[in-house]
């Protein structure tokens, strides 16, 4: 068999990915391009990068056998891959920390970034007031009122927070000011895009940095267990914690790949952000082509979900070119029953889980019970839940 | 030859710049564009560029953006926007209609069937902002077929290589994007602006039109000396913000006439 080899050399997975964009960012995503084929090989720039990882972020993060929830639950044993621990509470710090050493070495003093859940923001926070650059956050408002303890962890690093008030208001809308931004500083400007999604080379890149996620659970589910897992479960907003674990099981065959997305209310009511799940079409959107939940004039439609990390009408482009070559399957779980997963990780495990990933342990234990107890499901617990506990405090008619 | 070039010509002959007011299909309101359309014909408006709504227009302004909403909020399509073309043309068959907007809503019907009713409106040319030429080969080649215009944008960061690469593509004119930023953002630098487009004019005979930051009269005229077609659109879309039902017609034609003398 073939290696797998995606994209191409202009950000083709297929007939997805690629470079939609107003020209006035061609010239700034060349040059992106240039410098980080230049550096993704660079010995000198990887052992600033991995020196990082391990002092600051605190990689390796662990994988954990979940074995009282796998007994409660009945059939294959949960594993969870620990992106919960890392410094900032999720995966997304993997690819923030690798963007901004190569804003650095393009030097660039400003940094700016969209965010959902906070989680993007806060890492890109993060990362810039240690290598010391400015950095812009741009937030729908709606956002800004669910996650308002990421909104102020954010101001505390020294970003500045921008609420976006046009459009839905949401994930969606935080994006398309973040390029605004980019098309007018682009000379002193780096734009960190928080999941695989965005015009080539962004997809290709996320993905590279957040692999380090994968090629670590090869090694130690190799030392815990001396095989790989029957399947590897992850949530799917953009779709970058899931491309990150994914990655370097593509060309191990035996390995089922799952990614779960945002039934929200349920598929059938249409109030959710599950495009895959849903059969959504084709589209054009934030520079690149994928599925996307659009209405039949191609306007884009509003998303449902209780994870704001999950709220996003589009996927990244190589999980639509994925689907489409059979490699990976998608599902979808509703709200309902990603808060059940919450809650039972919770009290069975000591774990409170972030929203976004608890849709992940949804489907886990829907399908381990399908499963025999020497089988392997290995989930990318993409973060901690910290920051939910507002959320779900309110659906429980709790007041903090 | 099209329309575009027709009247090109026909104003090069008279010694006189293009003057190309934009304005959103729906924006305030549907039943307004067309009557809109001609009353800026009537005050001088060479041709017409006509936004197609979407609900994502990432390369602009908030003051387009929000005609885009207005019009969304009327459930404007591209259906709706090839009928008011069709009006248009019903009374005035002389100027060209541009449209010009994103990529989703044309595949969302598809490109053969866009292109398609695209003719039989009788529009003009085509602007997709977010279709750089390597992304749109196949529409460019329909577009083609049909004798529709593909009118691509340049930018202050595009590089020789690049304007050459547009330029194979594009028909009609080219679109100079005046400044780095979206629709409608702050003062433009003329002398820029003067320096890039005699880098592209020893390129190509196209004419070459400009935009984005062209803000009042006093601009619009500096830009008229140094290109061959002017493009009004933020300031367009203000005045009909700054309007109500009664007076709109007569806001934007006052406004279309201030920026016909100037460019004169
Ligand atoms: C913990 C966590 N998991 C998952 C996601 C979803 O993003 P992606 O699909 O890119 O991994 C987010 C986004 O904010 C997140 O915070």
């Amino acid at each position: 068999m073939q290696p797998y080899d995606m994209p191409d050399e202009k950000g083709h997975f297929g007939q997805f990915g690629g470079v939609f964009v107003a020209e006035t960012l061609i010239e700034a995503l060349d040059e992106l391009r240039i410098m980080y084929e230049k550096y993704r090989h660079d010995p000198d720039f990887l052992k600033e990068l991995h020196y990082d990882l391990k002092h600051f972020v605190g990689r390796p993060s662990p994988i954990y056998h979940a074995k009282r929830w796998s007994d409660r639950v009945g059939g294959a044993q949960i594993y969870l891959k620990r992106e919960d621990l890392n410094h900032t509470g999720a995966h997304k710090v993997n690819n923030t920390v690798g963007q901004a050493l190569l804003a650095k070495r393009m030097g660039k003093p400003r940094i700016i970034a969209e965010t959902g859940a906070g989680q993007h923001g806060v890492a890109t926070a993060t990362i810039s007031a240690r290598l010391g650059l400015e950095c812009v956050v741009y937030m729908g408002s709606e956002d800004v009122k669910r996650q308002a303890p990421n909104v102020y962890r954010m101001k505390l690093l020294g970003a500045t927070v921008v609420p976006v008030e046009s459009g839905s208001k949401t994930l969606k809308d935080a994006l398309n000011e973040a390029m605004r931004d980019w098309v007018t500083n682009i000379s002193t400007t780096f734009y960190i895009i928080g999941t695989v999604a965005g015009p080539h080379p962004y997809p290709m890149m996320v993905r590279d940095f957040n692999s380090v996620v994968g090629v670590e659970c090869k090694s130690q589910m190799n030392e815990m267990l001396g095989r790989q897992p029957d399947v590897v479960l992850a949530c799917v907003g953009g779709g970058s914690n899931a491309m990150g674990i994914f990655y370097p099981y593509i060309d191990l065959p035996d390995v089922r790949l799952i990614g779960v997305e945002a039934a929200g209310h349920g598929i059938e009511t249409g109030k959710h952000a599950a495009p895959l799940t849903a059969n959504s079409p084709i589209g054009v959107l934030h520079g690149n082509r994928t599925y996307l939940m659009q209405n039949e004039e191609g306007q884009i439609i509003e998303t449902h979900s209780i994870s704001a990390g999950l709220d996003y009408p589009g996927v990244g482009p190589e999980h639509a070119w994925l689907k489409d070559i059979k490699r990976a399957e998608y599902v979808a779980v509703t709200d309902t029953e990603a808060l059940d997963a919450f809650h039972s990780l919770c009290l069975t495990e000591g774990i409170i889980p972030a929203l976004e990933s608890s849709h992940a342990l949804a489907y886990a234990e829907k399908l381990a019970k399908t499963m025999k107890p020497d089988q392997v499901i290995l989930v990318n617990l993409s973060g901690r839940g910290d920051k939910d506990i507002n959320t779900v405090a309110k659906i429980s008619n709790i007041t903090l | 030859m099209s329309r575009i070039a027709n009247t090109f010509k026909a104003l090069k002959e008279a010694n006189r710049k293009a003057l190309i007011p934009y304005i959103t299909a729906g924006d305030p309101h549907p039943d307004l564009t067309v009557s809109m359309m001609h009353a800026l014909v009537d005050s001088g408006a060479d041709m017409i560029e006509l936004g197609i709504p979407f609900s994502d227009p990432m390369a602009d302004g908030p003051t387009i953006q929000r005609a885009s909403e207005r019009a969304l909020a009327h459930h404007v399509g591209l259906s709706h926007v090839f009928n008011m073309v069709k009006t248009f043309r019903e009374k005035d068959t002389q100027t060209p209609i541009i449209l010009m907007g994103y990529a989703n809503p044309i595949e969302a019907i598809g490109a053969e069937t866009f292109v398609e009713r695209a003719k039989v409106s009788d529009v003009d040319g085509i602007i997709t902002v977010d279709y750089p030429p390597e992304e749109c080969t196949q529409f460019t080649k329909l577009l083609k077929e049909k004798n529709i215009d593909s009118i691509f944008l340049l930018s202050p960061t595009s590089e020789l290589d690049r304007v050459k690469l547009i330029i194979e593509q594009a028909s009609g004119f080219l679109y100079y994007v005046s400044l780095k930023g979206v629709t409608g953002a702050a003062n433009i630098d003329i002398e820029q602006v003067k320096s890039k487009v005699s880098m592209i004019r020893e390129l190509t005979d196209l004419p070459i039109g400009v935009g984005f930051g062209v803000k009042d009269a006093a601009t619009a005229k500096e830009v008229a000396k140094i290109s061959d077609a002017v493009v009004v659109g933020s300031r367009m879309i203000q005045e009909i913000e700054n309007s109500n039902k009664d007076n709109l017609i007569q806001n934007i034609s006052k406004l279309m006439k201030e920026l016909r003398e100037a460019v004169n």
